[in-house]
């Protein structure tokens, strides 16, 4: 099965500026070209983001 | 295993990373199951069913090594063939697991020493000299690594970590700063092989690409080639990436092995396609397993079997 991915607009909830994304899928991270918010693709239909979480201590490679 | 492997990735964020995995992944035909560790339930007491012994092997890509670590112990036991393994995670998500294991297996790294209390990391520090720097047993991109050029600092870095650190901060690995030449080398080691390196430039004594640091091609010379592979295999083996200090009298120096690798800013400069060779080894392991994939001979697989996780220490 082949991954879904999505492509369109959604709101930057931090500034909401327009955001466009391209083939993106779930839970992947993208950038506000407006705010510089780091955001997080929460849902494909409809594309909706929200503020990435937050680093944590163990968080890495 | 069958013609059409059964791949799952257990992931928490899709990144540059693990969208040219997946990319790679659907270029050779394997279909994946996403398995994303926010929504992950484990029932760890079940010896009955284990649903994730479909899978032909699982590909960990946790942003936690808590998360990374507890996951991959559980499929590990439940005989879940996974890339990499709880023992790989649970060596180098933690650097002094890390440094004891290169130590075991006589690995030129950087000298380290661990302490207890802050009277004891002081004494440490001294010894070692100035600077020193400080480090955080468990954590990565250069997050809270001290520089530690006088004892004013270092008594007022250690009431700090002992005052507002977790527990972690009070176990005090203190390694010798090494005078790098305004660079590093970042190796990419895929079980036997390093396929590709840079060199990390930067002006700032930490070089990590996370942090600003530029990146050009190093090349695998036998002396690189041959200190990773021995590095990867002390470490359990598997696909990691591996920090190295060039020391004008030591040669080449193990700083960190890190196991859920990052490689965006790699490709490029290498011209190596990382994300191929990591699948690759995926289905290695998923077809003729572990010690295969990784080249082990018997005498690796007993080592590696005697050594026993920490239980949970490092997470």
């Amino acid at each position: 099965m082949a991954l879904q991915t999505a492509t369109g607009t959604a709101q930057c909830p931090e500034c909401f500026a327009e955001v466009t994304l391209t083939n993106v899928m779930q839970n992947e991270i993208a950038q506000c070209p407006g705010c510089g918010a780091e955001l997080e693709v929460i849902a494909l239909e409809p594309l909706t983001l929200s503020l990435a979480p937050q680093e944590e201590e163990d968080w890495g490679e | 295993m069958n013609s059409h492997p059964r791949v799952g990735v257990l992931y928490s964020r899709v990144r540059v990373e693990e969208k040219l995995l997946f990319e790679a992944f659907e270029k050779r035909g394997v279909s994946l199951e996403l398995l994303d560790d926010q929504k992950l339930i484990f029932d760890i007491t079940d010896v009955e069913h284990h649903p994730y012994q479909r899978f032909d092997v699982i590909v960990e890509r946790c942003i936690n090594h808590s998360r990374a670590l507890y996951s991959l112990k559980i499929l590990n036991d439940q005989g879940v063939k996974t890339v990499n393994t709880a023992l790989v995670a649970d060596i180098c998500g933690n650097k002094l697991m890390t440094t004891s294991a290169l130590a075991a297996a006589g690995v030129p790294q950087p000298k380290a020493l661990v302490a207890y209390t802050p009277e004891s990391a002081l004494e440490a520090i001294e010894t070692l000299g100035y600077p020193a720097v400080l480090k955080p047993t468990v954590g990565s991109w250069g997050r809270l690594l001290s520089k530690v050029n006088d004892r004013d600092a270092a008594e007022a870095i250690l009431e700090h970590k002992e005052t507002l650190g977790s527990y972690h901060h009070s176990i005090f690995y203190i390694q010798e700063y090494v005078k790098k030449p305004g660079r590093d080398i970042r190796a990419f080691q895929v079980g036997p092989d390093t396929i590709c390196a840079i060199y990390r430039n930067s002006a700032n004594w930490i070089t990590n690409t996370a942090r600003g640091g530029t990146s050009a091609n190093c090349p695998v010379t036998p002396e690189l080639a041959d200190i990773c592979t021995r590095a990867a295999r002390a470490c359990g083996g598997g696909v990691v990436a591996l920090d190295l200090f060039e020391d004008p009298d030591r040669g080449l120096l193990v700083n960190e092995v890190n196991y859920t690798m990052e490689f965006r800013n790699s490709i490029a400069p290498t011209n190596v396609n990382i994300p191929d060779r990591m699948v690759d080894f995926c289905l290695a392991v998923a077809r003729d397993g572990w010690d295969a994939a990784n080249g082990f001979t018997a005498s690796d697989s007993t080592r590696l079997a005697a050594i026993s996780l920490a239980d949970g220490a490092s997470a």
